[in-house]
């Protein structure tokens, strides 16, 4: 079994702030990680090919320095890395990213699975499964927490639903989107961080997978950013005052527009 | 501080410390609180190679030394000694296979514990033989082609959670110290069994067990190096595996000063964080100096004793007893600074200066080692 | 790409500091574009030389035949027997944008057994409800649901397309997206009209909640949105109003998914990960019995949040450890942190510090929370919370 894990890398979320004054992303000292829902999927990927045979091949769309972040999926047991990279490819929304991805995915060959994270926690916006899935014509699970069986009908799996889980089979090629309760991530290995050193990341441009133009990038994106501002941040305290049908009127009102 | 680590160095350090964080410490308190052995984490640990560091590449290892295992178990050492302990324990009782065993026993059993598919574990200490260890009572007796051995080993950490032992037994009384021979005995070897696990003040997530031989048989090819060579091999096991129980220390201290400063910044008393307060500064400084001093020195020791110089001994002692001695006060000393919290178990420092004791005892109490440092050094001046 | 004139540019630095991505330095008085650049185009609006510019690769046909394109479309997620809550908050605001528009609001309800659903969506502002009612539907697979409602879009071809951001709304909304190459926004808790164009602006939290951005179709139609559940108001239930329900039949390709449901299994959803909710709720002390907890329990519910705890609270044995917020806890960062009769000892504030916004309801004027606290109300949690509930509920229309 071939399978094709989609990683991201993505800045730390939790240490990204807006800075009020200049309206910009605080970036000083945020790292870059692997997308930690990508982490699960690549788990899953490793082993069920431990368990079926076949291989990992980890995919990433990013700037050259991504390559890192596939090495790394190297030492946690993917076979191989394929980067998509092209200034071309900047701004691209969740649209023209699924273009990008499934022309990559045709480019080495395709294959019989598709893992990808729920959502990457930049965009937190769980399209790119989906998107990808319709792109090259595949049955798809998201939210998927345990793979239950894999035989020759396919692949059974529990997908997440609000109110408790779903079981659903999907005949093979297919896409998962994993939880991060599917698995527990291993830490990379010591020969795989050997082999990682030594890997030769492939890296494809736009011409290589073969992309119109039209269809990447801002070009390719549906959806403008027109605006990034700060949410009403902690600050100072506010002591809310009055009777207590005053004082819940009021943290109401506040509290509403969070939400 | 930089200590110019080779790029497979930080690789294993930093392989160590993720392991650490993310599955040690979520999980320390707990197997503290229940005495419980972290199987999980060391098939973690195994499955990131860590098993092997130290065992030669035509083994199945990374063919790392000394150093590369004082690098690891320093990272795991900061997240829970107890779980380290467990993991060196299995270095322990491999070092005598690696440095004394027959070519056919190391392929026999070094790849299997590079993997960490077996455990094992080192048997030296009894009853009545502790920091004198011509007290031993073991006895092994050759009858035909197998031994038969007879006797109890105590306080043997990884016991009842080994496959693979590497135990000391009397072959000779008459011969005193030159009469004791080192053997592998298997969990499976018949007349082999263990005593209850021991109730500890620290360390509680390893194990430690008596391994009781009553007319246990194992075969005769079992004797690791020759016959009456035991003690020698139990010498340079331990002069080998004493930087690792240093770095422990150091990993310990690390994690006690780091809890203490974090905690110091956010304790706010008389309207300032405490870590304002210069009595505070001057304890964290403290702390801080003595962790790098000891790193500093178990690092430079085991890298100086991965040739077997003649004074390994000597070099081997002065880096445990220094970062020992320095685990405790420090782990003592971030009790104090989180004072009332400190001595609660919601927060790590209680454990640390629980699990720091061991490190001053096991391995050779630091009383010992000081002989063998004034001893070393009253040899060096003769000449 | 983000192209530099040279010529023009004059090294004043505007671009860079403008930047919030830090994808623009001035390098020998001349503005360098770097990798992180996502075309964002905050650069070329404050640029005075005007030597910054967007080159898209190939323009669009712009505007020809977004005319074509008109009304607003709800799907109304039905499911065990009943519409989602989410699908009457997006009647709500779905009427607003349709009366700003002056254009007509529609509703797409899919699934089994629907029974008087419809009429319910027309009492909460649907102008026009379009049913599939098919057993085909009665367990949610996303190629099924999806090949239907992208078949009804290209149909009735409305503007704008909403759906509720729910663990099917996120799942098969992204492909109905993919199949007309629409632009979609995921997550959305704020929509209006651009009173200059028409255009919908759709506003959602990026990076965790640190970062909010405002985002439009400018040149493709529908423009759809996935809102977060709890965020929009509800309109009041109107009996009498008039509405036209008719029947879709889908083609029958469509009702055989290659990915087929085998069981439903309802759970309770108690055990909710404290680590990944957005609201918490957590109690303390100050709750001084379980029945304390029902209370928190409830306001959580209300606001759509996870209940956690103080160790006082779960060492009492009133809530379960693995709600245990703090050093021997979880540590939590949502976008609001309402703690509830909790002192704020040093080792439960490391566990929430970082939260977004933090309310804090204590009877003690002293007690330490409110040092952390964005909000702070001094008072008894029984009088308070059940006010907050009721005032919650009162804005939501209920």
């Amino acid at each position: 079994m071939k399978i094709v894990v989609c990683v991201k890398q993505v800045p730390d979320a939790k240490d990204v702030r807006l800075d009020p004054k200049t309206n910009t992303l605080a970036r000083e000292g945020v790292q870059s990680i692997m997308n930690p829902y990508d982490r699960h999927a690549l788990e899953e990927a490793v082993r069920l090919v431990e368990q079926y045979g076949g291989e990992v091949v980890a995919l990433t769309m990013g700037p050259p320095q991504a390559a890192e972040m596939l090495r790394d999926a190297v030492a946690c047991g993917a076979d191989n890395a394929v980067l998509v990279s092209d200034r071309a490819f900047a701004g691209a929304d969740t649209w023209a990213t699924t273009y990008t991805l499934s022309r990559a995915i045709r480019t080495i060959g395709g294959c019989d699975l598709i893992l990808c994270g729920k959502q990457a926690i930049d965009g937190d916006t769980a399209q790119v499964g989906p998107g990808l899935a319709w792109r090259l014509d595949l049955p798809y699970a998201t939210y998927v927490r345990k793979v239950v069986d894999c035989s020759a009908e396919g692949l059974t799996v529990e997908r997440l639903m609000d109110d408790g889980y779903d079981e659903v089979i999907l005949p093979l090629p297919a896409l998962l989107t994993v939880v991060k309760e599917i698995n527990e991530p291993r830490v990379p290995s010591l020969k795989g961080k050997m082999k990682a050193r030594k890997l030769q990341v492939t890296v494809l441009d736009a011409a290589a997978i073969g992309a119109d133009p039209a269809c990447i990038g801002l070009a390719g994106s549906p959806t403008r950013v027109v605006k990034v501002f700060s949410p009403q941040l902690a600050g100072d305290r506010t002591m809310i005052t009055g009777t207590v049908e005053e004082q819940a009127a009021q943290l109401a009102e506040k509290m509403e527009a969070l939400l | 501080m930089d200590y110019f680590l080779t790029e497979e160095q930080q690789m294993i350090v930093d392989i160590a410390r993720q392991i650490t964080e993310e599955k040690i410490i979520p999980q320390r308190a707990e197997l503290d609180e229940k005495d419980e052995f972290p199987t999980d984490i060391l098939k973690a640990i195994a499955k990131a190679d860590l098993f092997g560091l130290f065992i030669p590449e035509e083994y199945g290892g990374f063919g790392g030394g000394c150093f590369e295992n004082v690098l690891a178990l320093e990272q795991l050492g900061r997240g829970c000694v107890g779980v380290a302990t467990s993991f060196a324990a299995s270095a322990l009782g491999a070092y005598p296979i690696l440095i004394a065993g027959s070519e056919e026993m190391k392929a026999h059993y070094l790849p299997i514990i590079a993997t960490g598919e077996k455990r094992a574990a080192f048997a030296l200490t009894e009853a009545n033989a502790g920091s004198d260890a011509s007290g031993i009572q073991t006895t092994a007796v050759l009858d035909g082609d197998e031994w038969v051995v007879n006797g109890t080993k105590q306080w043997i950490t990884n016991g009842g959670e080994a496959q693979i032992h590497t135990v000391v037994a009397m072959t000779d009384r008459s011969k005193g110290a030159r009469g004791a021979t080192m053997f592998v005995i298997e969990d499976t070897d018949p007349g082999f069994s263990f005593g209850a696990k021991e109730k500890k003040l620290g360390i509680r997530a390893s194990s430690t067990r008596e391994l009781i031989f009553k007319d246990c048989r194992i075969p005769r090819d079992r004797v690791v190096g020759k016959v009456g060579s035991g003690f020698i091999t139990v010498m340079k096991t331990l002069d080998l595996s004493r930087p690792g129980i240093a770095a422990l220390g150091v990993g310990l201290g690390q994690a006690a000063l780091d809890e203490a400063v974090v905690y110091a910044k956010q304790r706010v008393q008389f309207g300032k964080p405490i870590i304002s307060f210069q009595a505070v500064q001057h304890m964290l400084a403290d702390m801080a100096i003595q962790v790098e001093a000891s790193r500093a020195l178990v690092y430079a020791a085991a890298k100086h004793i991965a040739a077997y110089p003649k004074d390994m001994s000597k070099a081997s002692s002065m880096c445990k007893v220094m970062a020992t001695d320095m685990a405790m006060k420090v782990a003592t000393d971030a009790v104090q600074v989180l004072a009332g919290y400190g001595y609660m178990r919601e927060y790590p420092v209680e454990k640390m200066m629980r699990d720091a004791k061991i490190l001053q005892i096991y391995e050779g109490t630091n009383q010992i080692q000081r002989n063998v440092i004034g001893q070393e050094l009253n040899k060096e001046y003769n000449k | 790409m983000l192209r530099v004139d040279n010529t023009a540019c004059i090294g004043c630095g505007l671009c860079e500091e403008e930047c919030s991505f830090g994808a623009i330095t001035v390098v020998e008085g001349i503005a360098v574009v770097g990798d992180t650049c996502t075309l964002c185009g905050a650069c070329v609006d404050i640029c005075e030389a005007g030597a910054l510019r967007i080159e898209e690769a190939r323009e669009k046909a712009a505007g020809s035949d977004l005319s074509a394109w008109s009304g607003v479309m709800v799907y109304a997620e039905f499911r065990n027997g009943r519409v989602a809550p989410v699908a009457i908050e997006l009647l709500g605001i779905g009427r607003e944008l349709a009366d700003q528009r002056k254009v007509s609001l529609s509703a797409v309800l899919l699934g089994s057994t629907l029974g008087d659903a419809g009429r319910e969506l027309v009492a909460h502002g649907a102008d026009l409800v379009i049913q599939v009612d098919d057993p085909a539907l009665a367990h949610f697979t996303d190629e099924a649901y999806a090949g239907i409602l992208e078949d009804i879009i290209r149909e009735k071809k409305p503007e704008i397309v909403l759906a509720g951001a729910t663990a099917i709304g996120r799942s098969f909304i992204p492909r109905v997206a993919s199949g007309l190459a629409a632009g979609l926004t995921a997550d959305c808790t704020g929509l209006s009209i651009r009173p200059e164009d028409g255009a919908l602006l759709q506003t959602r939290p990026a990076f965790g909640g640190n970062v909010m951005a405002t985002i439009v179709c400018p040149d493709t139609r529908p423009q759809m949105a996935t809102v977060r559940p709890r965020v929009m108001k509800v309109l009041p239930a109107d009996p009498d109003r008039q509405g036209e329900i008719v029947t879709h039949v889908p083609a029958a390709s469509r009702l055989s998914p290659r990915a087929r449901v085998i069981r439903s299994v309802a759970e309770n959803i108690d055990k909710v990960n404290i680590c990944e909710a957005d609201v918490i709720v957590a109690g303390g002390r100050g709750l001084e019995n379980e029945k304390g907890f029902a209370l928190i329990r409830e306001l959580a519910d209300t606001l759509g949040g996870a209940v956690a705890a103080s160790r006082a609270a779960v060492d009492a044995g009133w809530i379960s450890y693995p709600h245990q917020v703090g050093q021997t806890g979880k540590t939590v960062c949502p976008k609001l942190y309402i703690a509830c009769g909790i002192s704020g000892a040093i080792q439960h504030v490391v566990g929430m510090q970082s939260a977004d916004v933090i309310v804090a309801i204590n009877k003690d004027p002293e007690a330490p929370i409110f040092n952390v606290a964005t909000y702070g109300i001094v008072g008894d949690v029984f009088e308070v919370v059940p006010q907050l509930i009721r005032q919650l509920e009162k804005r939501k229309g209920r």
